[in-house]
């Protein structure tokens, strides 16, 4: 693999995310300039995903750049049954980065292989989408000013949500506390529970979505729970609304605590918490744009921090 | 008596490789993984045999063909605790058990249908865990099988 793809965020070291966090604060600052003057990017999105599409185009777009791509696989050759090797390497011609989303799984990484330019995963399937988790961390360190230490409170779908998979992983460097709250068919797959047993990581499972938990926590990240998920439908009418967090729950909740959600939200979050302070996941997803910029920088080598760091 | 028809059945190979200790679900899939059916040599294959410790196994002996150690580590995936005599002029003249490689390039199918690997004509890999109850972790798509559930291609 080339050493400037991100593929996973599990490939990252505690640098590497302190560093792109640092390239994300600064573009927060500065997020118009020419740093990616003369530079051709390539989105390739063989699974439409309009958001991050328009948040990575937009990236590139105010860094200075020049954006190719496609945004749906039907109207690439890919339709004519060409394979995604030949695809990239195609594109890899014309391009200086490739930005990519696909439905299979794997897809990043295998890209990685047939060419020397870099790769951005943009999604995999249900596996990685590295750029999600950035913004995240991004989410938590601009309002909580840290990430070491913090309560951190994963409701809903923990078992299949990749989102709070890799939010784990990047947070192990960091000295969390986890809540993990949900059904027990749903619950946190027991890899990362001894993951964190191993990294001496303290964390506590509830099937009930106590206030005590809510009080406690620095942040909570909602996931939506989808019917599909259960093999027993009964249990999927118990258990619906008993991760649904509505504003009355937050009465005794820090002041400084927030509520992100990767979107989009369906009843997991009331409508009544929008107008609380303390959420947070619209603004949640503005900081993708500079997560991505960071992302984009970093892959194509380009350091906008240099002057600083001197 | 039967470690004499054992010994018996071995050294009658003049020269060539046997594998013992095959696990009996996995003898044919040991024979398909090296390549066996398509051989014009004089293969014997037994299975259901009585092994010392009890449950039963195969053995597999292929005349005049000295398997190299890689060929030989691929069958470790499903039969990790086979064991390898190569014989010349009737003596076993190396001995020894089959070993995991840490990455297994081409021998596995991935089981999860939406990894890239069995969406486009490309070489499977996995990375190995725990080489005595081995654990496959596909390299692409990161679903794991146990080796022996593994499907081999």
């Amino acid at each position: 693999m080339n050493s400037h793809s991100l593929v996973a965020i599990d490939d990252l070291s505690r640098n590497d995310i302190l560093d792109l966090l640092d390239r994300a604060r600064y573009f927060e600052q500065n997020p118009n300039s020419r740093l990616l003057d003369g530079r051709v990017v390539a989105t390739l999105f063989f699974e439409p995903s309009t958001r991050t599409r328009l948040s990575f185009e937009t990236a590139v777009n105010r860094l200075g750049g020049r954006v190719i791509g496609f945004s749906d696989a039907s109207t690439s050759s890919t339709s004519k049954g060409e394979t995604l090797k030949d695809t990239i390497k195609m594109v890899s011609n014309y391009a200086d980065l490739i930005v990519m989303r696909h439905h299979l799984e794997g897809a990043a990484q295998y890209a990685t292989e047939v060419t020397g330019i870099p790769i951005v995963n943009a999604g995999d399937g249900a596996n990685q989408h590295p750029s999600q988790t950035l913004l995240d961390l991004y989410s938590i360190l601009k309002t909580q000013g840290r990430l070491d230490g913090l309560t951190i409170t994963m409701v809903g779908d923990l078992k299949y949500g990749r989102t709070v998979h890799s939010l784990l992983m990047a947070l192990r460097f960091f000295s969390p506390k986890f809540n993990f709250v949900s059904s027990h068919e749903l619950r946190m797959p027991r890899q990362y529970v001894e993951l964190c047993d191993k990294l001496g990581i303290e964390y506590h499972e509830y099937t009930d979505f106590l206030p005590q938990v809510i009080d406690q926590s620095d942040i909570i990240y909602m996931t939506r729970v989808q019917r599909e998920r259960f093999s027993d439908i009964m249990e999927y009418e118990r258990v619906k609304n008993l991760y649904t967090l509505r504003r009355s729950m937050l009465a005794n909740a820090k002041p400084s605590m927030k509520i992100l959600h990767p979107l989009p939200r369906v009843n997991e979050i009331a409508q009544d918490v929008d107008d609380d302070p303390r959420a947070y996941y619209f603004e949640q997803a503005g900081n993708g744009l500079f997560a991505r910029q960071a992302i984009i920088t970093n892959a194509l080598g380009i350091d906008p921090l240099s002057n600083e760091r001197k | 008596m039967n470690e004499s028809k054992t010994s018996l059945a071995v050294a009658a190979l003049r020269g060539g490789t046997v594998i013992d200790h095959i696990p009996s679900d996995a003898l044919f899939r040991v024979a398909h993984i090296l390549g066996i059916e398509n051989m014009p040599n004089a293969v014997t294959i037994g299975n259901n045999l009585p092994s010392a410790r009890g449950d039963k196994k195969g053995i597999i002996k292929v005349d005049g063909i000295e398997f190299d150690r890689p060929t030989l580590n691929r069958i470790a995936v499903i039969a990790p605790k086979a064991t390898v005599n190569i014989i010349r002029d009737y003596e076993v003249v190396s001995k020894h058990t089959v070993e995991l490689p840490s990455t297994l390039m081409g021998i596995v199918r991935c089981p999860n249908p939406k990894c890239i690997t069995n969406n486009e004509p490309m070489a499977t890999r996995f990375d190995v865990s725990d080489p005595d109850t081995p654990t496959l972790r596909c390299h692409y798509c990161n679903h794991t099988v146990a080796g022996a559930d593994a499907e081999i291609i």
